[in-house]
């Protein structure tokens, strides 16, 4: 029985260790950012606002051109990640209106579960101006302790290369000219 | 050695069981949701087949009126959805997201007819929660599960399957996804097939 109880638990080892079940803990400010690759976008607009190169045929959150990034986990069939999309869309809105902030905050979202259709669904039916990247096997959310939606990240791009987490929440962010207020902080634009 | 075997089984399921699982669902919901753990992927014996007439039914809507599938012969395409239960993942997660692409019925001269076991005041409080949505959602509770059993997707605890049925105006089944239970069918899937009753 012993033997059994010892080939069960290197078992676990072995499989909790396998990138199929890797699973993070949720972040929280402090953090470092969890590691994780992204498509490039096809749009060239989506590449333009990232600062992306079209070479390649992916990225990391490092390889995007800000010095704050803003991650939006949702998912097209998340009641709340609707009814938030056009205040999440107002604080892209007042980023590229903020001469200190636009070009150095970025907003990316991730939909946790969704296809590549599914997420142009949503970026479609809620006029969603920056890229959304499809998760459809969840690796991303696994990674962030797979948080309810929407979840909202921000990480500062740190000038050695590493991302620091300096807000997590789940649910909405609250006032728009607040929460810049605090994005911009957190970036070091104040 | 069965013994140790299941002792095997048991310390890796334990452990690593809230892993395997990927789900997520809306904060919509906050920590009402119960989780049920990975379910066996499909446990029902289908009765119908694409090109059989749909079997007729009349059920009762949270919106107070009974609503009859042959009511909408000749007139308009019809996609049943069965999803398994209130209140638990995947489930609560795929009708907002059907929620949000009326046009994609519409334009494929389609409706929607959400389908579940519960009864009336379970579904009225679960889908209060994913706003307000466009389509009938119908309680097939008593006699239970009644509409699930004579399409042969009634599981063997009284649930359903998470089912698409997708029916022609002339009443004919042309699609059918019984769906792994743990996942949910993605929308593309769905399109694709009502684009093609055009």
């Amino acid at each position: 029985m012993k033997k059994i109880l010892i080939l069960a638990m290197l078992t676990v080892l072995v499989l909790s260790g396998s990138p199929a079940t890797a699973q993070g803990a949720q972040p929280k400010a402090g953090d470092r950012l969890f590691d994780f690759t992204l498509p490039v976008p096809p749009e060239s607009a989506d590449r333009d606002y990232l600062g992306l190169s079209r070479w390649g045929k992916t990225f990391k959150i490092a390889d995007i051109k800000a010095n704050l990034v803003l991650i939006e986990i949702l998912s097209m069939y998340c009641p709340f990640c609707q009814k938030d999309a056009p205040i999440v869309n107002q604080l892209y809105e007042a980023i590229e209106k903020d001469p200190a902030a636009r070009g150095k905050i970025k907003i990316i979202g991730i939909g946790a579960g969704n296809s590549a259709y599914e997420v142009e669904v949503f970026r479609k039916r809620y006029n969603v101006p920056f890229p959304i990247f499809p998760d459809p096997d969840y690796e991303i959310h696994k990674k962030c302790g797979e948080v309810r939606t929407p979840y909202f990240i921000a990480a500062r791009l740190n000038p050695d290369g590493t991302q620091e987490v300096t807000y997590a929440h789940l649910g909405s962010f609250g006032d728009v000219t607040a929460f810049l207020g605090a994005l911009k902080k957190q970036a070091g634009l104040q | 050695m069965r013994t140790q075997a299941l002792c095997f089984a048991a310390v890796v399921l334990l452990a690593l069981g809230p892993q395997a699982l990927a789900q997520t669902h809306s904060e919509a919901y906050k920590d009402n949701i119960y989780v049920t753990g990975e379910l066996k992927p499909v446990d029902s014996i289908l009765k119908v087949k694409v090109g059989d007439a749909a079997p007729d039914f009349t059920l009762p809507s949270t919106a107070g009126q009974k609503v009859t599938l042959s009511r909408y012969r000749g007139e308009k395409n019809v996609v049943l959805s069965f999803v398994p239960a209130a209140w638990t993942p995947v489930c609560s997660d795929q009708w907002p997201g059907y929620n949000i692409v009326k046009d994609l019925f519409d334009a494929n001269d389609a409706v929607l007819l959400g389908i579940t076991v519960d009864n009336i005041p379970t579904l009225y409080a679960w889908t209060n929660q994913m706003g307000r949505l466009w389509f009938p959602v119908l309680s097939d509770f008593y006699p239970h599960g009644r509409v699930a059993e004579t399409y042969g997707v009634l599981r063997t605890d009284g649930t359903s399957e998470r089912a698409l049925f997708v029916i022609d105006k002339k009443g004919i089944i042309r699609y059918i996804d019984v769906h792994d239970i743990n996942k949910r069918p993605p929308l593309e899937a769905l399109v694709r097939e009502l684009k093609k009753l055009r």
